[in-house]
């Protein structure tokens, strides 16, 4: 690994009861790499993004983001110093616009979550931040539209764009393309892309869909049963048996 | 001596009674996850038929055998057209509903019956005293003590060995999964209803020969038995049975020792668990 | 109508304006029902603030609509003979009573959020039930004088329903602007966010349990205000204004006119007292009528009145709230 990481795993584990959801995994991940998480069912990916991102706390090991322990930070802290998270069931705000999706997480940002003076300037300009955001993800013209009114493709767009209004260090993207159409993956894996490019953000996207994976990432960890079975280029990584074995040489062939 | 025991004996048999209510209570809760607002109005309409029985057939067995059942047809009619088609959504809906219910059937027994207050005399067999070393105490009161215990025996042996209660109990852990094996979910939600409603009105008619009956009856009960299940837990058995006898000799020691705050031990006992440990002494993790 | 809807104040305009002019044509009766009705307007919306706003069933804001009017006597009764250091006392006294005991209730969700409330709330009941020697026990604290009132140079004395009917116009429009300031500010964003999404709020940095308990305490005070008109209007504090059934009140006010709308719960509060106003005239029994107008209104109109006519009316976004 050559540059500085953003987000450290020592040794972690996550046992729920007799059930070990993560065994000793360590991995790091270097800032402005777009990396990938795979693995096959009930490997433990989102058990992984519930530990980072504050939801629960390691039985055992460590997290660190970009240098600092964050083993027992609470979540809303973490999104504070820039580390976020999206949702593989979307998990936006229903009755509220999309404008008032996106305005939440930037009033928040902004430090204006108590303010009852909201001088109408101020407000103005949030709601100008919040259209730029919209725009960015490819959702324009909808503000005013009810967010539970939306294509399913357009509440994923919602769904990232509440990260993006914090404008995170670290993004963790839970099943970006889940239930999505061809076409709609593509323009996400495009969106992905661009945003990795183009902005600060790291981007740790774990996904189901391999075409996915190996058409973005430069770098993909693989998790097996709770631990970290293989890491590497995405070249590394399918010519890798352990790993082919470990998804029964299925979906790996067919991202080839 | 005397007045320990027969606090004991009193905080024993209003414990029984308030463990009666909330067995039907918890159970609603535990298998629909319903908080039944009107709870205490059943209790309270079981309480008043059996007064109605007594007067026109001058017998307390037969209204507390046909005033319960009675009530357990209401609550049929309340779940199935009433309550179901609020299942899918917020839980405050149901509260909600169920608290309008409470307001009908609250002032429909004033309207019915007056607002006075109501004697019902127990029946011969269970009425007058028995010495207690130097004091004297009722037999009604002893009945509830040793009648409690039992029918909470009775309904642990069916949820615990038989057939229906073990659906019963599979349906509360998981809805989809009994819709999936082949119960008819619906119709078991309605079972369960009216099983709660007919256990709070056995209290009800149990209780009228304990108190006085009359139309703030529900509404005190309803709290209470509220606070029992949390306490104990929502959805368990022996959670109401420890729930109930707790608030039972909170309410008899409670008077006696400390009656300024007595009124307040119930809540201050109910937020304590609440903060402490939400899912009360028996409940499971939700 | 379009009009209208690009300038929401204009419709508030002309209700300020119409309850200024009421005194002039009601009756003296009428004019006390209205008295009534504005008092529990601010209770009902000071607990939707909570309810439609935030998503948070209490059960217990009688609590504190019934101290800050004890307060409010007792301030009477020990202190300034000054009517708004009562109701400063008992703003103060009611917030910093739902700080404490919101502290408490905002780490529940949900049924246990409610069923917390409500035992908070019976506590105050019993304080205010039991202590005698401060509260009256359940007598009540009555026999206080109200002060005039000495507004603009002016001397006006309360006895007149008229003059107390202006004092409550005044004390609950300034507490509505202050309702409609916080729900149209960046906290009033977040609220509706909690409501739609506590997990998602905590993701994106803020911290639920203050947020909800800023909005308990804002909600307290005001309720606490609500109460001390009521006392003050009523001429008594009474054990009652605590209890849970009182506390029942605000919730159907609230479902009554829809806590979708900003001014749903006033709207229900005048339909409640319009509604027993009307029905108590053939018969003693008319909670059984309230019971059934819950019942129907939870299964068929869950948006009560005021949010059932703003939908039909085809408004249904702009009635949502500012």
């Amino acid at each position: 690994m050559s540059g500085p990481s953003i987000l450290e795993v020592r040794n972690l584990s996550r046992s729920f009861g007799k059930f070990q959801a993560l065994r000793d995994v360590s991995l790091a991940i270097e800032k402005g790499r777009l990396c990938a998480l795979i693995g096959p069912n009930g490997a433990g990916k989102t058990t992984f993004y519930n530990v980072v991102s504050g939801r629960y706390r390691p039985t055992s090991g460590r997290v660190f983001f970009e240098g600092q322990d964050i083993s027992r930070t609470p979540t809303h802290r973490l999104a504070a110093m820039g580390l976020l998270r999206s949702f593989q069931v979307t998990n936006i705000f229903p009755a509220l616009t999309v404008l008032e999706n996106i305005l939440t997480p930037l009033v928040v940002h902004h430090g204006r979550s108590y303010a009852f003076i909201g001088a109408i300037r101020k407000r103005r300009e949030l709601a100008e931040e919040a259209e730029q955001i919209l725009q960015r993800v490819g959702l324009t013209g909808q503000s005013q539209r009810m967010v539970s009114t939306l294509a399913y493709g357009d509440k994923r767009l919602i769904e990232i764009a509440i990260v993006l209004a914090r404008r995170p260090q670290l993004v963790l993207l839970d099943e970006p393309t889940a239930g999505m159409n061809p076409e709609e993956t593509d323009r996400m894996i495009r969106l992905i892309q661009e945003l990795s490019q183009k902005s600060d953000t790291t981007f740790f996207v774990t996904e189901h869909d391999m075409k996915v994976v190996f058409s973005m990432a430069e770098r993909i960890f693989v998790l097996n049963q709770g631990s970290l079975l293989a890491e590497g280029t995405p070249a590394e990584i399918r010519a890798n048996a352990e790993v082919k074995r470990a998804y029964l040489g299925g979906s790996l062939d067919a991202a080839r | 001596m005397e007045g320990f025991l027969a606090n004991v004996l009193n905080g024993l048999s209003w414990g029984m009674l308030l463990f009666l209510i909330s067995m039907g209570l918890t159970t609603v809760f535990g298998v629909m996850g319903v908080l039944n607002f009107a709870h205490g109005s059943l209790f309270m309409l079981g309480a008043y038929l059996c007064m109605q029985f007594v007067r026109w057939v001058g017998s307390f067995w037969v209204g507390l055998l046909l005033g319960p059942p009675l009530v357990a047809v209401l609550s049929v009619l309340l779940e199935r057209f009433l309550l179901r088609p609020l299942y899918g959504r917020d839980v405050s809906f149901q509260l909600l509903l169920t608290f309008g219910v409470m307001l009908f059937l609250d002032d429909g027994v004033r309207l019915i019956w007056g607002a006075a207050y109501h004697v019902v005399n127990p029946p011969q067999i269970l009425s007058g005293v028995i010495p207690l070393f130097s004091q004297t105490y009722p037999v009604y009161r002893l009945f509830l003590v040793i009648l409690g215990p039992l029918v909470g025996i009775a309904l642990w042996v069916f949820f615990a060995f038989t057939r229906w209660g073990k659906i019963l109990r599979a349906a509360a852990m998981d809805r989809q999964m009994a819709e999936i094996v082949g119960v008819r979910v619906p119709l078991l939600f309605t079972a369960v209803f009216a099983f709660g409603a007919w256990l709070a009105a056995l209290g009800g008619a149990l209780a009228a020969p304990h108190q006085s009956v009359g139309p703030a009856m529900g509404e005190r009960i309803i709290i209470e038995s509220f606070i029992v299940v949390v306490i104990g837990g929502m959805g368990s058995f022996p959670g109401a049975f420890v729930g109930a006898l707790i608030l039972g000799f909170l309410n008899s020691f409670g008077t006696t020792l400390m009656p300024d705050v007595q009124m307040a031990l119930p809540y201050i006992l109910l937020s304590v668990v609440l903060l402490t440990r939400p899912r009360g002494i028996f409940g499971e993790e939700g | 109508m379009s009009a209208l809807s690009r300038r929401p104040w204009i419709a508030g305009l002309v209700l300020v304006a119409a309850l200024l002019a009421a005194p002039f044509v009601l009756s003296m009766y009428g004019v006390i029902i209205l008295t009534e009705i504005l008092t529990m307007s601010l209770f009902a919306m000071s607990f939707n603030l909570l309810f439609g706003y935030t998503g948070l069933l209490s059960f217990g804001q009688a609590g504190f609509f019934g101290a800050g009017g004890y307060f409010a006597v007792l301030t009477l009764l020990h202190g300034p003979q000054s009517l708004w250091a009562a109701l400063a006392a008992a703003m103060l006294g009611s917030a910093l009573l739902a700080l404490a005991i919101g502290w408490f209730c905002v780490r529940l969700d949900e049924i246990y959020f409610a069923i917390l409330t409500l035992g908070f709330g019976m506590m105050l009941f019993t304080v205010a039930h039991n202590w005698r020697s401060v509260t009256g026990g359940s007598d009540g604290l009555g026999s206080f004088s109200i002060p005039e009132l000495s507004l603009f140079g002016a001397q006006l004395t309360l006895f007149n329903p008229k003059n107390f009917y202006f004092l409550v116009l005044f004390v609950v429009v300034l507490g509505v602007l202050l309702l409609l300031r916080v729900v149209g500010s960046p906290f009033g964003l977040l609220l509706k966010a909690t409501r739609e999404n506590s997990n998602r709020v905590a993701f994106v940095g803020a911290n639920v349990r203050s947020v909800r308990l800023f909005a308990f305490v804002v909600a307290g005070a005001l309720a606490g205000v609500g109460g001390a008109l009521f006392a003050l209007f009523n001429r008594i504090a009474s054990p009652e204004m605590l209890h849970w059934a009182f506390s029942g009140k605000a919730v159907l006010m609230t479902i009554l006119g829809g806590s979708g709308v900003f001014l749903g719960p006033a709207v229900g509060a005048a339909i409640f007292f319009v509604l027993e106003h009307v029905i108590t005239a053939f018969t003693t029994n008319w909670m059984i009528f309230l019971g059934a107008i819950l019942v129907v209104l939870v299964l068929l109109f869950p948006k009560g009145v005021l949010g059932s006519a703003l939908d039909l009316a085809g408004r249904s976004r702009r009635g949502r709230n500012p």
